[in-house]
């Protein structure tokens, strides 16, 4: 709650927040089939429409609604970024969290394989999975997941690794508290800030990638709609139809903007050594 | 110097894990690669003509026999032959990669010469208006994809002024060095305008950190004077980290630009692994992928080094 009221009296914080809001309550509509029209019905005889009272966005080639196609992308778009934000922040967590407590070897091996993962570029792994595995809503969600553990699991390392150094923790030691109380009361909890920045800008990541794969085709497939698709779809039709590209266009971007803010804020708030330089 | 030996030592066992992942995910791609190269003529092949192929790329072994093979082909500098192309691997690769290196290098130069001086206007007149402005410049310049950019910059060249990027055949630099430029310059600023942004918020928020340093307080009140306190005591300590983000970019833009170069159809090292990994190019994934990760980590390499040059405190390897 405290960090909540923090948000919203920080000045992008408040603009990404209310930004990530709008988005949220749209992907839900979006995804609840609540748009305006049936996202894949084709209106045959209104066919490339510009923005008007009926189709506020436009209609597309095959005359389905834009506004609502893009609803419904958006509620893709959100789903995908959600789950794969959270894949890897668990994955990531118990990774990190394993390699800092067990050590030594451990830490090694964990390490070292995301060192692998890391050297691999991040969105041919995620081409590289997507077309092993079929392109598809949940194939990216895992894609998109494994590509963000490495950076999660570095995140959690590092101040695990501190944490497990301190005082309270040889004193928890003393009285006797088992390994996993140790690691999930006192070394979890210390890192839920750093965390929560990481998840905020993570999703922004994730939006990204994932309308990059469906730019690519290997995303979201049709005739379902996913805004890196209309994108891409709509490169052919920019000079006679420039609604179809300005408005998936901005949604992303706006999208990614307010997660940023969002992000930016949150970092400002919860880690105290960043107040000093408010970037 | 130790410290250098212990970071190349780790090379060759992350190189072993980045070509033991590619080459298992390679073959766990549904299809085979003659089928892929063939199309529908496949059908055609008899099984003896199937199986001569199959053992004229190699890919009629066990895997752990065909993995063997590579890694010990890759240390004469054997990469293997492209289904696709029908050539030696590496050659495929260095063919692509002039265009990637000097994509690269292009947008590193836009990031630079952009964000540098945009980011160090924005801390020296903090908390003022162009401060602001330079800020939320830069945030939209970080939430803007390449895709969206790249798209918009397409259309408003062709919409606003009737003239379409320079596409159709790539001319190399040397070459033709106009045409090759003319080709480059706009999915260079594609790259670049993102990679500016992030180059103007590190470097902002780092000159800020600077600047409020005790050192920098003593060199004012010698009387130094406001610009020899930004440009000779002030910046080369707030490079470190804008080293480490460019290092970071340029060694994840060396990999190339997947979307960007489909956007432009630029003859790139991204397009090339997409359309491999499509075709099941066995061999030109495996080299390419081994070469960009080696790639990268010699670029982060450079960068931990580079820091020793800009800040004589670092030791590099000590905890």
């Amino acid at each position: 709650m405290r960090t909540l009221r923090a948000i919203f009296g920080h000045g992008s914080g408040r603009i990404g927040g209310v930004i990530v809001s709008v988005y949220l309550l749209i992907a839900i509509l979006g995804l609840f089939g609540l748009t305006p029209h049936n996202p894949i019905t084709q209106f045959r005889v209104d066919r490339l429409h510009a923005p008007n009272g009926a189709y506020w966005m436009g209609t597309d080639l095959f005359g389905r609604d834009v506004a609502s196609r893009l609803m419904a992308g958006i509620g893709q778009s959100f789903t995908v970024a959600f789950f794969s934000v959270a894949f890897a922040t668990l994955a990531g967590t118990v990774l990190g969290l394993a390699a800092a407590w067990l050590g030594r070897r451990w830490d090694g091996v964990v390490m070292r394989i995301m060192d692998v993962l890391l050297a691999f570029p991040a969105i041919l792994l995620a081409l590289l999975i997507v077309t092993v595995a079929g392109p598809g809503t949940w194939t990216s969600v895992v894609a998109i997941g494994i590509v963000y553990t490495p950076i999660f699991t570095r995140v959690v390392r590092g101040p695990a690794l501190s944490l497990k150094a301190r005082e309270f923790v040889d004193a928890a030691r003393t009285f006797g508290s088992s390994s996993s109380y140790i690691v999930t009361r006192h070394l979890l909890l210390n890192l839920v800030a750093p965390l929560t920045v990481q998840v905020t800008l993570a999703l922004a990541w994730a939006l990204l990638t994932e309308a990059g794969l469906s730019f690519l085709g290997l995303g979201t497939q049709p005739p379902a709609a996913s805004l890196g698709l209309m994108l891409s779809d709509s490169r052919n039709l920019m000079e006679t139809a420039p609604w179809l590209m300005i408005f998936p266009g901005l949604t992303i971007m706006i999208s990614i903007l307010g997660f940023n803010l969002l992000g930016d804020a949150l970092r400002d708030i919860l880690d105290p050594r960043m107040r000093r330089a408010p970037a | 110097m130790i410290y250098l030996m212990r970071r190349l030592a780790t090379f060759p066992l992350v190189l072993l894990g980045v070509s033991i992942l590619v080459f298992v995910a390679i073959r766990m791609v549904p299809g085979d690669s003659i089928t892929a190269m063939l199309g529908t003529e496949a059908g055609l092949l008899t099984p003896a003509q199937r199986d001569s192929l199959a053992a004229y790329f190699g890919i009629d072994q066990p895997w752990f026999v065909q993995y063997w093979r590579w890694i010990g082909g890759i240390l004469y500098g054997n990469f293997g032959i492209s289904v696709t192309y029908g050539r030696p691997v590496l050659d495929v690769i260095l063919e692509r990669f002039p265009l990637t290196l000097e994509l690269a290098l292009l947008s590193m130069i836009i990031a630079l010469a952009v964000g540098m001086p945009a980011g160090i206007y924005a801390a020296t007149h903090s908390e003022k208006p162009s401060d602001l402005g330079v800020r939320i410049v830069a945030m939209i310049g970080q939430s803007t994809p390449s895709f969206v950019l790249g798209l918009l910059i397409i259309y408003t060249l062709s919409a606003g002024f009737g003239v379409l990027p320079a596409m159709g055949e790539f001319a190399p630099l040397w070459q033709d060095p106009l045409r090759n430029l003319s080709q480059l310059i706009l999915p260079a600023i594609t790259l670049g305008f993102a990679f500016a942004a992030s180059v103007t918020r590190i470097s902002r928020s780092a000159m800020l950190d600077v600047l409020s340093d005790d050192y920098v307080r003593t060199a004012r009140s010698k009387g130094a004077s406001a610009r020899s306190v930004i440009w000779r005591h002030a910046l080369p300590n707030a490079l470190i980290p804008v080293v480490t983000l460019s290092g970071i970019e340029f060694g994840y833009l060396l990999g190339g630009a997947v979307i960007v170069e489909q956007i432009y159809a630029l003859p790139g090292l991204g397009r090339m692994v997409l359309d491999a990994i499509l075709q099941r190019d066995y061999a030109l994934v495996q080299g390419a992928v081994l070469f960009i990760a080696f790639n990268f980590m010699i670029v982060n390499l450079l960068v931990d080094l580079a820091y020793v040059g800009l800040d004589p405190r670092i030791r590099l390897g000590e905890q």
